[in-house]
């Protein structure tokens, strides 16, 4: 396995994420889409620090970690602003809650 | 010998595993089926930080992610959708256009992946790690990443007020 592996695993991952953020009619999945995008800027920087540092130096990992604890606080935010646009509007399709819409 | 090669399929199948269950998130119309791809995708993610010698990451990934966030993933399908909003709804010009421009930053991706030379054919040196859980400890509580870790503790304390504030139902004064 070399570095390239994994970068290319986590550049399709990242094309994915951009993929369901683009096209997805649905708040939820958007998040999805979200959560892939992080989870291979993750991958990323657990790649790096495996293979581009030495053996013992794990400060990628680290900050993984750090992107692991903003993506839950994202989440739960999201997930609440969800909750309020579906009391307020009845859908959670964005293109739908144009309320401010010129 | 024989060793390397179970690891490498091994690898690989992760790697499948991770990346086709992340196109099904992205294409199932079905949106319940999606957060269970999704379950799938980190999973497998979780699987190749075991093969990067990243044992806590691993577990970390498992549990916040899998436990917390597709959980409450779920909840918000549960709480949002009735039972005709399940399907998910797709634009076809959207998709064009979208597809299109995933497609270029895929490109653009593979492009510099395989043109950085600096990044070539550095192999994985075989080495493995002490586990890295007290390693991680001490450099958050007593080394360099003390800072960080009261800012985001700090951070998840707004987040968790702020949620919390944001999604309860609105009480309106009576004056």
């Amino acid at each position: 396995m070399t570095l390239q592996h994994y970068l290319v695993i986590s550049a399709i991952l990242f094309t994915l994420g951009v993929f369901a953020v683009l096209t997805r009619r649905n708040a939820i999945s958007i998040l999805m889409g979200i959560e892939l995008i992080l989870n291979s800027c993750n991958l990323n920087f657990a790649a790096f620090s495996r293979f581009m540092t030495p053996a013992e130096d794990i400060n990628g990992q680290i900050i993984a970690i750090f992107g692991i604890v903003l993506a839950a606080a994202e989440a739960a935010v999201f997930l609440a602003i969800i909750l309020a646009i579906y009391r307020e509007f009845g859908t959670i399709q964005p293109d739908q809650t144009d309320t401010l819409k010129g | 010998m024989e060793f390397a090669g179970i690891k490498s399929l091994i690898f690989y199948a992760f790697a499948l595993l991770t990346v086709a269950s992340a196109v099904l998130v992205v294409t199932v119309r079905n949106i319940v089926h999606a957060a269970f791809s999704l379950m799938i995708t980190l999973f497998g993610v979780a699987g190749l930080y075991v093969f990067l010698q990243a044992d806590f990451l691993a577990a970390t990934q498992v549990i916040v992610y899998v436990g917390g966030i597709l959980v409450l993933i779920l909840f918000g399908v549960m709480m949002t959708s009735g039972r005709l909003q399940m399907r998910i709804q797709i634009e076809r010009g959207q998709l064009i256009l979208g597809g299109l421009v995933a497609l270029l930053i895929l490109l653009l991706l593979f492009g510099v992946i395989s043109n950085t030379p600096h990044w070539e054919g550095i192999k994985d040196d075989g080495s493995t790690l002490e586990p890295t859980t007290r390693t991680i400890g001490e450099m958050i509580m007593q080394g360099e990443f003390l800072l960080p870790f009261e800012v985001v503790s700090i951070l998840l304390l707004v987040a968790l007020i702020g949620a919390a504030l944001i999604s309860r139902k609105e009480v309106r004064d009576e004056e």
